[in-house]
């Protein structure tokens, strides 16, 4: 089943076709690789599905339901959470209190909704409703092996942490669609071997993942299913042996790196 | 009288005139908190706050008596002045902020300076120019305690205040919305990723201020009167004690209204400035904050990447 779908999304930047008429799609449950030469567009294309930015033209169909030119907050609380390629976490909260945020504005739970009931609520059972949110956001950081960080400041973890944490807040969020922009960029070997464990974690959590990655043994590695851009054009789509074997794939991207070096 | 009961009179005062300034500085610094940007024209919505409360204390009451009706009508027309001025405050940043929030930094200011002069003038041109007298809802003889007195108009205007102030922090700390507004200060465009409508966030921070602005400007209208200008020195005050407290920073803006007003009340017959030049006081005391201490007394140092 197919839990993600564009219809030949498109988008312009003034002249500049970034993402060209791209039907893009995401079965449930799987994870997925989108991959392609720099400047072929994948972070565009993210862009539009999470509602960063809004598409020239095309539609993005999300669990049935159309969701093109939402806005991001409209977007996440539907159930798709991301991370970026630039780390955004709030840096001055410590790392408990960032997943804490994942989870107070939690899918389906809107903090303007029954605004009385739930100003009243939250604050009789304030310390209630804390203590909870806290377990929880522990838990997540248990999942993630981060428990001994829980208090240091979010800015002062090492690099390869930060990105864990930030994907600890979007999944706090419990996100159906998990989109990870570059996760394993600027990480050593060993943090990239761990994000791998991390991400086969989460697939068993039952979220569907989608990945932008340069590092071709990851994406081999843990993708079902990988879709490859290559100047706003998708070329290529299906299984990784069959994207090591496709030709076009090799000439784009593949090809070009082996005369780089 | 002794020069310390002396003192302790314009303790009295300046605490008075300070909770007034830490009403309005609130405005400032929330919408700063999360906009970083100075709203110029906050000083005139509690002119239109005053004025709207006066507009419906006279038609409520008309010439009765101080009595039970007339301090009920007083609140009423407090919140009708709270819930307009929430509403103007919220058009305001829709129709003048919001389109230029991609714009220059200087955009918005000059935006905002284009508002205060439409609301000061707008209110000329409605209402004239000359002063009017907002009348005392209650009997307004002054209380002696031992060698101080206290007016139940200062009593009033710090009760009043205060409540405010408390439910302003308790929103703030304990509602799911206002945990939306501090993440919203904290980072806009992380927040969004979390599913908060930071554009909802942002209108309820204008209204809120507002409509503490409006409280300021009916309490303060008591002493100043009510004119079309009041909001510009008040205004002004204000915002100097949010910078005082550290701007940004919502109980700094509290603390730093209550100090401005205590200096003020001390400071001028202390340095025996006459009378006129009172209002100088203020602005002595933000360009020594401002020398020794730029983020103000609970601003946080922007942490050095090392």
């Amino acid at each position: 089943m197919r839990i993600l779908e564009t219809e030949h999304l498109t988008r312009e930047f003034g002249g500049v076709i970034a993402v060209n008429d791209v039907d893009f799609h995401v079965e449930k449950g799987l994870v997925t690789g989108l991959i392609g030469p720099n400047g072929a567009g994948k972070t565009t294309l993210f862009n539009q599905i999470t509602g960063v930015d809004k598409p020239t033209s095309g539609r993005i169909i999300f669990d049935g339901r159309d969701i093109t030119g939402l806005p991001a907050w409209k977007i996440s609380r539907l159930g798709i959470a991301r991370t970026f390629q630039n780390i955004r976490l709030y840096k001055e909260l410590t790392v408990v209190e960032n997943v804490m945020m994942g989870l107070h504005f939690k899918v389906g739970s809107d903090p303007f909704r029954h605004r009385f009931q739930q100003a009243v609520k939250s604050y009789i059972f304030a310390s209630r409703e804390n203590r909870e949110v806290y377990r929880r956001a522990m838990e997540w950081l248990s999942f993630f092996e981060m428990e001994e960080h829980a208090q240091d400041f979010a800015g002062s973890l090492p690099y390869g942490k930060q990105r864990e944490l930030e994907i600890a807040r979007a999944l706090a969020a419990e996100p159906k669609l998990l989109f990870l922009d570059e996760p394993a960029a600027g990480m050593n070997p060993s943090e990239t071997a761990h994000l791998m464990q991390v991400v086969a974690k989460i697939r068993q959590l039952g979220v569907t993942v989608v990945l932008i990655e340069h590092d071709m043994k990851l994406v081999m590695n843990i993708c079902d299913s990988i879709t490859v851009l290559n100047f706003g054009v998708k070329i290529a789509e299906g299984t990784p042996n069959e994207i090591k074997h496709d030709k076009g794939v090799i000439e784009a991207y593949l090809g070009r790196e082996e005369e780089d070096e | 009288m002794s020069t310390l009961t002396l003192y302790m009179q314009y303790i009295v005062n300046g605490l008075t005139l300070g909770a007034i300034y830490s009403l309005i500085a609130l405005g400032y610094t929330m919408v700063y908190g999360i906009l970083k940007f100075i709203n110029f024209a906050h000083g005139d919505i509690l002119m239109v706050g005053a004025f709207i409360g006066l507009l419906v204390y006279t038609a409520l009451t008309g010439d009765a008596a101080p009595g039970a009706w007339t301090l009920s009508a007083f609140f009423i027309a407090m919140l009708v002045s709270m819930i307009a001025c929430a509403i103007l405050g919220m058009l305001i940043e829709r129709i003048a902020y919001k389109p230029l929030r991609n714009a220059n930094r200087l955009a918005p200011l000059l935006s905002a300076i284009g508002v205060s002069f439409i609301l000061s003038n707008g209110a000329a041109w409605i209402f004239g120019t000359q002063s009017r007298r907002f009348p005392y809802p209650f009997e307004n003889d002054p209380i002696h305690i031992g060698s101080i007195t206290i007016t139940p108009h200062q009593i009033v205007v710090i009760v009043v205040s205060v409540a405010m102030m408390l439910l302003l922090t308790f929103f703030v700390n304990r509602t799911r919305m206002g945990k939306a507004m501090r993440a919203t200060s904290l980072d806009q465009s992380t927040s969004q990723l979390m599913g908060i409508n930071v554009n909802r966030v942002i209108s309820l921070t204008f209204a809120i201020g507002s409509a503490l602005a409006a409280v300021g400007g009916i309490l303060a209208a008591f002493d100043f009167r009510v004119y079309p200008s009041m909001g510009t020195m008040t205004g002004l005050k204000a915002f100097v004690a949010a910078v005082i407290g550290g701007i940004g920073n919502i109980q700094g803006a509290m603390i730093g209204g209550v100090l401005l007003g205590i200096l003020e009340a001390v400071g001028a017959p202390l340095l025996h400035i006459p009378n006129g030049m009172k209002d100088t006081v203020a602005f002595a005391v933000l360009i020594i904050v401002l020398l020794v201490k730029p983020d103000g007394i609970l601003g946080k140092n922007e942490r050095e990447k090392v």
